[in-house]
């Protein structure tokens, strides 16, 4: 690494790398992407908005809870907070991405950090168990094809979308819940998933059938997440599948 | 600017400080606390089950019987054979079901 050429080209190596590790992440994301563009013309956004939601937010879950949540009237603050819930997780991702890249400077650190997605997360734990370094060319390579697609499907979507003729029949109104059931089940390797996903089951019913939505997502969270606190430390230790 | 534009960037901020929040607060400390680590562990499985739920609760045939579907295979499958093979059932259902 001592000839500055030797150095460019393999920064040049680890950004291409990276650019692959991005393939199947975008093939993956790109119909929820679409999927996203489309359901925000539908939930009464503009392009823009629905372009706006993609480029800063960059957290195709929340997204959907947001956009699912404007269709309702429901109170500004409560629509941010689920989308704040929704995105809580990657505090952890935080935590665990910052510990490879402390030596980073500042600002690309503060840079890399918005870009920090479930695939870009679990790629730099791999990389990071296998004892390889996690350089900024590296995790750009990944990061910004991922985030130039998000945007582009997004648009596609939101300008497309609605050339697509009867919602209903076609099952669009229902497919985010299949989405989020989806998502669920991605954490199934958790410790304590059965017992969080019952108590949120339970509780999110019965508060959607009392006090009524949106109540029924903060209060039937909570409960899964008081189970999760009380339930005995060290059982069911297993590691964390990728998100 | 619009409430929807203000959600917008209210829900990019909070978004951002979830990703570096979690560096800046957990790099201070030696370890997280167990409990602290389960309760953060058990957060989006509890705040997406809930959108779930009552859809299935309230759901008709159609909607039930595409769920219980893509459920099964999402214990085999990746997440988009298993939110297509939700949304065949679910569409076919509903044509059946008219």
């Amino acid at each position: 690494m001592s000839v500055e050429a030797v150095s460019e080209m393999s920064r040049r190596n680890e950004f291409v790398d990276g650019m692959r590790r991005s393939v199947p992440v975008i093939v993956a994301s790109a119909p929820f992407g679409i999927l996203f563009g489309a359901l925000a013309i539908d939930n009464g956004f503009t392009v823009f908005e629905a372009l706006l939601m993609s480029a800063t937010i960059f957290a195709g879950a929340s997204q959907m809870v947001g956009l699912n949540l404007f269709d309702e009237k429901i109170a500004p603050w409560v629509i941010v907070l689920s989308i704040f819930a929704v995105n809580f997780r990657h505090v952890l991702y935080s935590a665990a991405v910052g510990r490879h890249i402390r030596h980073w400077p500042f600002l690309q650190k503060a840079v890399a950090f918005f870009f920090l997605v479930d695939p870009q997360y679990a790629e730099s734990e791999r990389r990071a168990v296998k004892g390889e370094p996690i350089s900024f060319a590296w995790y750009f390579g990944m990061g910004i094809p991922i985030y130039v697609f998000w945007n582009t499907a997004t648009v596609l979507g939101a300008l497309f979308g609605r050339l697509v003729p009867d919602f209903e029949a076609l099952g669009i109104d229902f497919l985010l819940t299949i989405y989020f059931l989806g998502l669920v089940m991605e954490f199934r390797d958790r410790s304590l998933f059965l017992p969080v996903v019952a108590a949120s089951t339970i509780v999110s019913v019965l508060a959607y059938d009392t006090i009524g939505s949106p109540w029924h997502v903060s209060v039937g969270a909570l409960a899964g997440i008081v189970v999760a606190v009380l339930a005995p430390i060290g059982n069911g230790e297993k590691g964390d599948k990728a998100p | 600017m619009s409430t929807t534009v203000a959600i917008i960037l209210a829900g990019a901020v909070l978004t951002y400080l979830t990703r570096a929040g979690g560096h800046m607060v957990l790099s201070r400390f030696e370890r997280i606390h167990p409990r602290v680590e389960a309760a953060l562990n058990a957060v989006p499985a509890a705040v997406l089950t809930t959108l779930v739920a009552p859809a299935v609760y309230h759901g008709g045939p159609a909607e039930i019987g595409a769920l219980l579907i893509a459920g099964i295979v999402a214990l085999r499958a990746s997440m988009m054979t298993m939110f297509l093979s939700g949304a065949a059932v679910l569409i076919l259902l509903r044509y059946l079901l008219h």
